[in-house]
This record gives structure tokens, C-alpha cells and sequence, in this order.
């Protein structure tokens, strides 16, 4: 009964073919894995794998106010990406937690795309919209595109693209179909995200599998940003969890003013109460979210991690005890584990 | 690679997805391949200590994948002999030979009658068939 009521992107034919294993996810039938999620993970760590992720929303912000609207929702400095360039920020409430960490892009003067988390769409729509002020218009076109990620080092070589720089976009053209490019991703690795129109999604994924990509599931793409401690929104972050304590000071300007920026300001001057730090277990044992870290902390993200062949993990450790090197005993089902807080990220590629 | 799916024959079946072979007075217990795909690739076995009774229906250790954990449940009850170390440090032996090599304990079977309410090879793939 419950299948009936998940909605599919436009590439469900196309994974059910591939003998994807469906799951549901944020309101979706997802692909959480093809061949595997080890082996899937491994072809965007060492080559190229392409990731169906239709299902995040994209919202336009357009009008003549709208720049000065954004920058009153978003955290970041949105004065600084100009037409072509995108930016990693969060839509804050007024404590300061966060309702969504996004990317928005520029497309250009007085024309922003929000690509937002796929289960906070409507959180993120009503918020906006709610919040719209004169001269600009919120616009939930999430059903008119469809989102490809090409990731891996290989991935700029399969397309037939040239380098560009981290987070910018721009229009061109995979194999005749026409797409918006963005330097951008959720793996720690080169790579884009490719947003066509929705007709064109399928032959899209077609052209990049052709030119080799390797089809890759949520459960790969979990593992990938886990290692390179990207957080998950949900899990790491959430409306009740502020940017500073979760390490994402850096995606805050707090010298400009957006909602619950006096918050923010207080807690950066005082200090986090705790913080959100990457772990890796120093014994056989897979953490996962909910688990009791002694000392009064918990598991926010866990798994075993293909590339450390280990279990790893983030979570939210008092600050006094969240340095690196610090020494932790994670419950998992009844047994201590331990495990030992490292730096971001978890995993680094050999240089 | 992962086997291909099979339910041999020669083996018993709990509806919990393990197997047990039972020879004498002892059984080689592990879980099927439906288990191990429904799992996904192993990466974690938490066995019980050699020497501990296990006891039929009961958990006797975990199976974990990158996505999921998961309760080995004993098919028969009895007291542990052996656990699979090639199992404990190379756990996708489970997927690649799951009624082989990627067994996972050994046990003294303490009440032989046991045997007779496991499911054979014909019945489990009915079972399976019906998941």
C-alpha cells in the first residue's frame, strides 16, 4: 500500500532495468544500490559513477528584490557569487538551526536556483514563500528537471568537458542534450551535477553510462560524503542544530544579517556547548546514527567506510572532549566500541 | 563475487533465513543466500565466544553490511565450537560462498529432535519464494 503512494523520478524505469534494488527515500522509490554499494563506491573514488538525484527539489528565487531577499534568508555571502557561480549555504531559522543546508546557483542578475535536500522541499518552498517579499517570486519547478551527478576523477574525461573551476555552471551540451552544468557534488571528488529538462533525463543517464559512468545508489552516496565528512541534512544537521556547532561556520557570514544571525554571532563568541566531529572506530564495529557516545554525546552518521575498510562516523561530542585524537566508547547494542576522533576529512586521497 | 542463489539440498532451513548441516551429534550453522543478499555486502561478523550455549530461535551473533545490521538467529540449540575466523576478518566470504566457506559456527547439538521442525531445501524456497 505504502509503494503506491511514493513518487518516481524520471529514471525509475531505468533502475528497476539495471536491477537497482528500490527503497524509499524522502517520499521517493530510490535506487539505494545496483551491483553494490563497496564496488559502486570505489568507481567514483577511483574513475566515474553517476548518481540519480532527480528526486532534491530546485527552487527559483527571481525578481528585481530578490538578491537582497536571499541574502536576508541564506547564511552565506550571497554577494559574493556573481553570474555563473553557485555557493554552499543554509536557510536558518530564527535560533539559528537550520531548516536546510542548499546550493544556490546565480543564473543571473536578479535570477537564483535552489537545489534543496529532497525531504525538505516543502519545508524550504513554504518557508520562502511565506517570507516573499515585494519583487520577488518563489518558485518550486522541481517537477520540470531532472539531476544527474557525474562524479569521480575521470568524470570531467568521460564527458567530454573541460576544467572549470568548484561551483561554477553554465549551459552546454552532454551528447546533443542540453543541460546546465555545475562544478559541484556530494562526494569529495571531481565532478558535476547535470540538470536537464525532465523529458530529457532519460537520455541523459543513457549518454553518461555510454561514455562509462558507473550507476551508484543512495547507499554509495552515503558512504562517499561520510567519508569526507559532508553532513547529511536529517542526520548531522537539522532545524534544532545550529551552523557553528555543526562546523559550518564557514558557510555563515555573520557580518551580514539573516535569520537568527544574532543567535549564531552569540554562540560563536561564547563557544559551542558541542560539536559535531568525524570519528574512526579503532576496533571491528560499524557505528550508526543514534548510537551513545560515552560522555554525553551521539552518533549522528555511521558506516564502514569501502576506502578505510573501517567504521566511521560523525556525531555531537561535548567541546571540551571534541579535539582531535581524543579517545571515544561508542555503545553499540550493549557493547563498548572504541573509536578515536580524527580530522575532517575521514578519508583523503593519497597525494 | 556474490554466488548465485541456491538452497542446497542436503542442508535444513530456519524461516529466519539460516541453515544448519547436520552431521552426528554436531551442526555447521550460517545464513542463506537470501539472507546475505537481502543484506548486501558483508563487512561485519559479531560472533558469539566458543564454548557459550546457543540456544534454537534465539540471536547467535550479527551480520552487518554498509546499510543494515542484522541477528544470526540459531536454527538449533546447542553449545559453540568453533566460530569462522576467515568469516570474523573476511565477512564478504559470506556473500561470495555463504554454504561453504563463509559458514559461520560449529556446534555441539544438544537436543537432536530439533532437527526435525527445521524446513527442508523444498519448503524454505517456498518460504522464500513468498518474501
Amino acid at each position: 500500500m505504502e509503494a503506491t503512494s511514493l513518487q518516481r523520478t524520471p529514471l525509475y524505469a531505468r533502475h528497476v532495468a539495471l536491477g537497482a534494488r528500490m527503497v524509499p527515500f524522502a517520499g521517493y522509490e530510490m535506487p539505494v544500490q545496483y551491483a553494490g554499494v563497496i564496488e559502486e563506491h570505489r568507481a567514483v573514488r577511483t574513475d566515474c559513477g553517476a548518481f540519480d538525484v532527480s528526486h532534491m527539489g530546485e527552487i527559483h528565487v527571481d525578481g528585481p528584490a530578490a538578491q537582497d531577499y536571499l541574502q536576508g534568508m541564506l547564511s552565506n555571502d550571497l554577494d559574493k557569487i556573481s553570474d555563473g557561480e553557485a555557493q554552499y549555504t543554509l536557510l536558518t531559522n530564527e535560533g539559528g538551526g537550520i531548516i536546510d543546508d542548499l546550493i544556490v546557483y546565480r543564473l543571473a542578475h536578479g535570477q537564483y536556483l535552489l537545489v534543496v535536500n529532497a525531504s525538505n522541499r516543502q519545508p524550504v518552498y513554504d518557508w520562502l514563500k511565506e517570507r516573499e517579499a515585494r519583487g520577488t517570486e518563489v518558485r518550486d519547478a522541481s517537477d520540470q528537471y531532472g539531476l544527474v551527478a557525474v562524479q569521480g576523477p575521470r568524470s570531467i574525461e568521460r564527458l567530454g568537458l573541460s576544467d572549470r573551476p568548484a561551483f561554477t555552471h553554465e549551459l552546454g551540451k552532454i551528447d546533443g542534450i542540453e543541460v546546465m552544468i555545475s562544478c559541484t557534488g556530494y562526494t569529495g571528488e571531481a565532478g558535476v551535477e547535470l540538470c536537464s529538462a525532465d523529458e530529457d533525463t532519460e537520455a541523459l543517464w543513457d549518454a553518461v553510462l555510454a561514455r562509462g559512468a558507473t550507476p551508484c545508489g543512495l547507499g554509495a552516496r552515503d558512504t562517499l560524503r561520510l567519508e569526507v565528512c559532508y553532513p547529511l541534512h536529517g542526520n548531522d544537521i537539522t532545524p534544532e542544530t545550529d551552523a557553528i556547532s555543526a562546523g559550518l561556520g564557514w558557510a555563515c557570514a555573520l557580518d551580514t544579517e539573516f535569520t537568527g544571525v544574532e543567535t549564531l554571532r552569540r554562540i560563536k563568541e561564547v563557544g559551542p556547548t558541542r560539536k559535531l566531529v568525524p570519528f574512526v572506530m579503532q576496533e571491528k564495529a560499524v557505528p550508526r546514527q543514534g548510537m551513545r557516545i560515552e560522555g554525553g554525546g551521539e552518533v549522528t552518521s555511521g558506516t564502514h567506510s569501502p576506502m578505510l575498510d573501517r567504521g566511521i562516523g560523525m556525531g555531537y561530542l561535548p567541546a571540551a572532549s571534541a579535539a582531535a585524537e581524543t579517545e571515544l566508547e561508542i555503545d553499540v547494542r550493549g557493547k563498548p566500541r572504541h573509536a578515536r576522533v580524527v580530522s575532517k576529512p575521514i578519508y583523503r586521497k593519497e597525494q | 563475487m556474490p554466488a548465485a542463489e541456491s538452497y542446497p539440498d542436503d542442508l535444513r532451513y530456519h524461516p529466519e533465513h539460516d541453515w544448519a548441516r547436520v552431521e552426528g551429534g554436531e551442526a555447521t550453522l550460517g545464513i542463506t543466500w537470501f539472507a546475505q543478499d537481502a543484506l548486501g555486502e558483508l563487512v561485519h561478523y559479531e560472533p558469539p565466544e566458543v564454548g557459550s550455549a546457543v540456544t534454537k530461535d534465539q540471536p547467535c551473533g550479527e551480520v552487518e553490511s554498509v546499510k543494515a545490521v542484522s541477528d544470526v538467529v540459531a536454527p538449533l540449540s546447542g553449545e559453540v565450537l568453533e566460530i569462522n575466523q576467515k568469516a570474523v576478518e573476511e565477512p564478504e566470504v559470506v556473500n561470495e560462498d555463504p554454504y561453504g566457506h563463509g559458514w559461520l559456527i560449529r556446534i555441539r547439538v544438544s537436543d537432536p529432535s530439533e532437527v526435525e521442525s527445521l524446513l527442508d531445501a523444498e519448503t524454505y524456497r517456498a518460504h522464500v519464494a513468498d518474501q
